[in-house]
């Protein structure tokens, strides 16, 4: 056991500093400079160059690279060449919005989706399960940002229950701590659909392939109630896969909501990805990314060990 | 997670049959061809010329003359969105290209050979499934400037491991195989028995998996141009006409309605398209 | 001193809420499109910077004043010598920064100077070319020298990056600005908004308002529902696009449609062929339907502009009629100049609005003259690089925001690629005249050179559309410089 451990993570790091250098080399090439954009069409080449020279873009890439990999590893992350500020607070700061709304979004779509799932393989091949089966299969065809318009149109446009975009920031006190989740309502619901409709789909299969088993039948043949079937021993069962989905979702949600991010205007780290690349704040974009690999990597490590847990036949194997 | 299929040989008897008798294949097939044709249609007619703009019919709601209204800049939505379809399609049926034509070589390979290659070739898999798949995209329109080439390359990279994974999975379940086993007591090389036995095997797994990608490559074209990344005007794209309409959504609100329609149709279309093959071609892959 | 100052503001406060009735609102939510970098104008070119700090946090020895022209600010008065090289400004007394330190002229002496160091990296440095020094007369009195007579002095000492900062917080204001301005910087929370207060120590009449807070909120459909349900209560320029029509008719709020000093040209690469022919340039120049461009690219809203010059300044001529709209015209003069099938070229745009959806209606009218446009669109980074620094580009649609600009048609190497002895002449008498009658005449002979060289595609000055409560009062109805100011923004009841 500790063995396999050890050997996933050391993948794992391996992983990381193979993607450090991906992420260093990408923006290497990147075309644009970023003391430019920063000063603009009037600026004199001599305020160029002393800006540049303030960024520390004048030293070797090499050494930028090693400067830079060293300071992540004793947890600093340079500064922002736009914002001036330390790399991780504004990730921090952006976190505050990015992991609520991945949080809210996770929640809704398993709230959502694993009651669906199950109800869906109990009633295997009847029309409820054809009808739930039918909508998970357009959920999927959903693409969020559509449906986030949509919601947009009705709710913020429309009924003017919800603001349709913007973030006011968590404020004090449970009013504004109320109107900041008020703006996270309508995104959140807009990333759940589709999740909703992978993982229900999900549910569904684990939960019609346990019902298959032996031991459940058997189960049923003891005579104990379907319902006390279903949810202990059926459940449980197919909980793995169901999990496994989960770790994956929560990763995709917190690297993947660029587009919904964009969508609401929301401060979150996809945006803070997005803006950092438009304005060449090449040090937050990497820092950024490789914090996003890492959660990654650390999220498919819990999921194998879960697995190795689970079974342990698994251990031995890839 | 990987997904480790079971082997696959076609079944060979009465797969058309089968096939017509599955509600799921027949929806997808009749909605994917209408797409499909509907994409032909628009290389020799549309209703309107869309790079003649008539900016003073601007937003138009929907009438006899343009059926979906007008876009901001006057051009007939209707022939906006099937020449959309031309693009979406065109677009992601490149990006599966380029997974199936490096990707299956790659996993064919590592399977064949174990050992180090493979090992190798699973590491760099995992670096790019690590990699937050639009972020990644973001940084690739970045450096090479937005446009519907670079989106096809952002997706494509993407296909990559994804279509090694399969057909490693499928050729590692194959190579223990009586008949394989034969063929190289036979002394059949690696290469020879890839591509006599192994890949004809997992064509059916390629297939169901071309098809998933597919409908994940529309769904990414249209997102990466949503965010302005992918095809740029005077070139139609289902994904840009949603980006337009989203700051007209408070006077037309129409603007958004068709082209977010047509992704769901074509995905939708493809989505049971795949769910059907599978169900057609192997009853054993019948996952989620 | 300190105590006292916060005695003295308490009563201040006491005596302005004691005289105000009741109701009145001493609070402003503002919606800003573009949330700034960091806020120290001094060293960066965002306009979204000056659209915070300008005149409400930082202030200039001179301001620029709502309509354009030249007001006192820190510096009281001045007097200028006869050869118009030697300017001394008499700066006001009792002015102290939201830190508490004092303001005097070793403030001016170092803020000008380090505006102009050799580490400086002001985004306008141009704007201090001329001065040669900068001396202490005494703590009261500035006195700064040009190296040659300066007609724009007094102007370029009111821009943003000319604002007068402390030493001792000057490297800090990048995050927490430090000014002598009627607001102080409360907090900033990034991504979403920026709060600022009144300076109760302020030096001048106090502001209205007590607190201000900038909201940033890029999205049409986002700001227009923040305006509706009023949590937002002013947007000082609202890109409303199409949703315009919809807030007019609500009496809740007051559209007022003024010019910024933002105009959008049709650039063309004047040093490469065929746009090196003035009969070519005089074609694009007759395809270009500016009616139509303004309907499509800016819903309709902007006064088209026949050169390089705001309609809203004194010495604008209308030259929009040089090239009417003729498709005929542009046809013939191809021919003539060698091109009578036409030809193609790249048109490549940066990441705006107007420059996106110009460029398509562009690329449509110059299709109908027989010139093919393959539309290359880009972020501002690669715009910068390849247009602006490489000049690798045949044309672009750009806005030009800086005030007063006609002047970069003289600069040798800029990306236009134009260079006309006569108007370098001109510009360089401009230079040196201070004459306001005389200075009027050579930017309206400046307007027509460019205008008769048909040097761009001079499409529409931007519109600046403001939109606020309609008991809202004082807020700048045209944009002739990059800024919010709040000093005389209040609520009537």
């Amino acid at each position: 056991m500790i063995a396999y451990l050890a050997k996933r993570l050391s993948i794992g790091l391996l992983t990381l500093l193979l993607a450090s250098v991906v992420v260093f080399l990408a923006l290497e090439v990147l075309p644009g400079d970023p003391a430019r954009i920063m000063l603009g069409m009037n600026a004199s080449p001599e305020a160029l160059e002393a800006l540049r020279t303030q960024m520390g873009l004048d030293h070797p890439p090499l050494l930028r690279y090693l400067a830079w990999l060293t300071g992540m590893l004793s947890g600093d992350f340079g500064n922002s060449y736009t914002y001036s500020l330390p790399v991780i607070e504004l990730v921090l700061e952006r976190m505050a919005v990015s992991l609520p709304l991945a949080f809210i979004a996770l929640s809704l779509s398993t709230l959502i989706a694993v009651p669906v799932g199950i109800f869906a393989a109990a009633r295997h091949g009847r029309a409820a399960d054809t009808l739930a089966m039918g909508a998970a299969q357009l959920g999927v065809a959903v693409p969020n940002f559509w449906f986030a318009l949509l919601l947009v149109y009705v709710f913020a446009v429309g009924l003017q229950i919800v603001p349709a975009g913007g973030f006011p920031g968590w404020g004090d006190g449970w009013g504004e701590h109320w109107q900041a989740l008020r703006a996270l309502i309508l995104p959140a619901i807009a990333l759940a659909l589709p999740q909703a409709a992978i993982l229900a789909r999900i549910t569904r299969s684990a939960m019609v392939e346990v019902l298959g088993e032996d031991y459940i039948r058997t189960a049923r043949a003891k005579g104990l109630p379907w319902r006390i079937v279903l949810w202990r021993h059926a459940l449980r069962n197919a909980l793995i896969p169901v999990l496994t989905i989960l770790g994956l979702q929560f990763a995709f949600l917190l690297a993947g909501t660029i587009i919904i991010e964009n969508v609401f205007y929301l401060p979150g780290l996809g945006r803070l990805i997005f803006q950092a690349i438009g304005q060449r704040d090449l040090i937050v974009v990497e820092s950024v990314v490789m914090l996003l690999v890492a959660t990654i990597i650390l999220i498919n490590l819990l999921v194998d060990i879960c697995y190795a847990i689970a079974d342990p036949r698994l251990r031995g194997a890839r | 997670m990987s997904l480790d299929p079971v082997s696959s040989s076609v079944p060979e008897r009465h797969v058309l049959l089968k096939a017509l008798g599955n509600r799921s294949f027949l929806a997808g097939v009749i909605i994917t061809g209408f797409i499909a044709a509907v994409a032909l249609l628009s290389f020799v007619w549309t209703p309107y010329d869309i790079t003649r703009l008539e900016v003073s019919e601007r937003m138009q709601g929907l009438s006899l003359a343009h059926p979906f209204g007008t876009d901001h800049l006057g051009r007939d939505i209707l022939s906006m969105v099937m020449i959309g379809a031309r693009n979406s399609i065109a677009v992601a049926l490149v990006a599966i290209g380029i997974g199936i034509v490096i990707g299956v070589p790659l996993g064919t390979w590592a399977a064949a050979r174990g050992g180090l290659a493979d090992d190798v070739l699973m590491r760099v898999n995992d670096v790019i499934f690590a990699f937050p798949s639009l972020i990644s995209a973001v940084i690739i329109t970045a450096i090479f400037g937005p446009g519907a080439i670079n989106a096809i390359i952002a997706i494509g990279i993407f296909n990559v491991p994804v279509f090694a994974r399969v057909a490693r999975a499928g050729a590692l379940s194959l190579w223990p195989r009586e008949f394989i086993l034969a063929a190289r007591a036979a002394g059949k090389s690696r290469v020879l028995i890839t591509i006599e036995h192994i890949l004809p095997n997992i064509m059916s797994l390629l297939l169901v998996q071309g098809t998933i990608q597919f409908a994940l490559g529309i769904l990414a074209e249209a997102g990466l141009s949503y965010v302005g990344l992918g095809t740029q005007p005077p070139m139609a794209s289902w994904g840009r006409m949603l980006f337009d309409a989203q700051t007209r959504l408070v006077v037309a609100p129409h603007l958004a309605l068709f082209p977010g329609l047509a992704i769901v149709i074509t995905v939708l279309g493809l989505n049971l398209l795949g769910d059907g093959l599978r169900d057609v071609l192997d009853p054993r892959l019948r996952r989620a | 001193m300190q105590k006292l100052a916060t005695a003295f503001g308490a009563a201040t406060i006491l005596f302005a809420s004691a005289t105000a009735a009741m109701s009145e609102r001493t609070d402003l939510v503002l919606g800003v499109t573009l949330e700034p970098p960091h806020l120290d104008p001094t060293a960066g070119a965002a306009a979204a910077i000056d659209e915070i700090v300008y005149a409400n946090i930082f202030e200039g020895l001179t301001r620029i004043g709502p309509n354009g022209q030249v007001l006192p600010a820190l510096a009281e008065r001045w007097q200028v010598s006869d050869d118009g090289t030697v300017y001394t400004f008499h700066l006001r007394e009792g002015v102290t920064f939201h830190d508490g330190t004092t303001f005097d002229a070793e403030d001016v002496k170092f803020s000008l100077e380090r505006a102009m160091s050799e580490e400086s990296t002001n985004a306008q440095k141009v704007l201090f070319s001329a001065i040669e020094s900068v001396e202490v007369a005494d703590p009261a009195t500035v006195r700064v020298t040009l190296a040659h007579p300066q007609g724009s002095f007094l102007y370029n000492m009111g821009w943003g990056d000319a604002v007068i900062v402390a030493p001792e917080t000057a490297d800090h204001n990048r995050e927490h600005p430090v000014g002598t301005g009627p607001y102080r910087f409360e907090n900033w929370a990034r991504g979403s908004s920026l709060t600022i207060v009144r300076n109760a120590d302020y030096w001048g009449a106090p502001a209205a308002l007590e607190k201000a807070v900038f909201r940033f909120i890029p999205d049409t459909a986002a700001a227009v529902t923040a305006l509706l349900s009023g949590d937002v209560q002013a947007f000082p320029n609202l890109q409303a696009g199409d949703a315009l029509p919809q807030i007019q008719a609500d009496p809740r709020f007051e559209v007022v449609i003024g010019a910024t000093e933002g105009e959008t040209i049709l650039a063309i690469n004047n040093g490469k062929k065929p746009f090196d022919e003035l009969k070519v340039r005089q074609a694009i120049s007759h395809a270009l339907d500016r009616e139509e461009i303004i309907l499509g690219a800016s819903s309709g809203n902007g006064v088209p502009i026949g050169s390089h010059f705001s309609p809203a300044n004194e010495a604008y001529v209308d030259l929009t009629g040089s090239y009417p709209h003729d498709v005929e015209a542009a046809r013939t003069l191809l021919g003539e100049a060698g091109y009578p099938d036409g030809f193609s070229a790249t048109l490549k745009l940066p990441p705006t609005d107007y420059a996106r959806l110009g460029g398509e209606i562009v690329a449509s009218q110059l299709r109908e003259a027989g010139i093919e446009l393959e539309i290359i669109p880009m972020e501002w980074a690669q715009w910068l690089e390849q247009v602006f620094t490489n000049k690798e580009y045949d044309l672009s649609i750009i806005s030009h925001t800086e005030p007063n600009d006609i002047n970069i048609y003289a600069r040798d190497d800029y990306y236009f690629n134009y260079d006309n002895p006569e108007f370098d002449d001109v510009m360089a008498k401009l230079e040196v005249t201070t004459e306001p009658k005389e200075r009027q005449e050579l930017y309206r002979r400046a307007q027509q050179i460019l205008a008769e060289d048909a040097v761009n595609g001079f499409l529409f000055q931007l519109p600046k559309t403001g939109v606020w409560d309609a008991r809202l009062e004082g807020l700048w109805e045209n944009a002739p410089i990059q800024a919010n100011d709040l000093t005389e923004v209040r609520w009537a009841e």
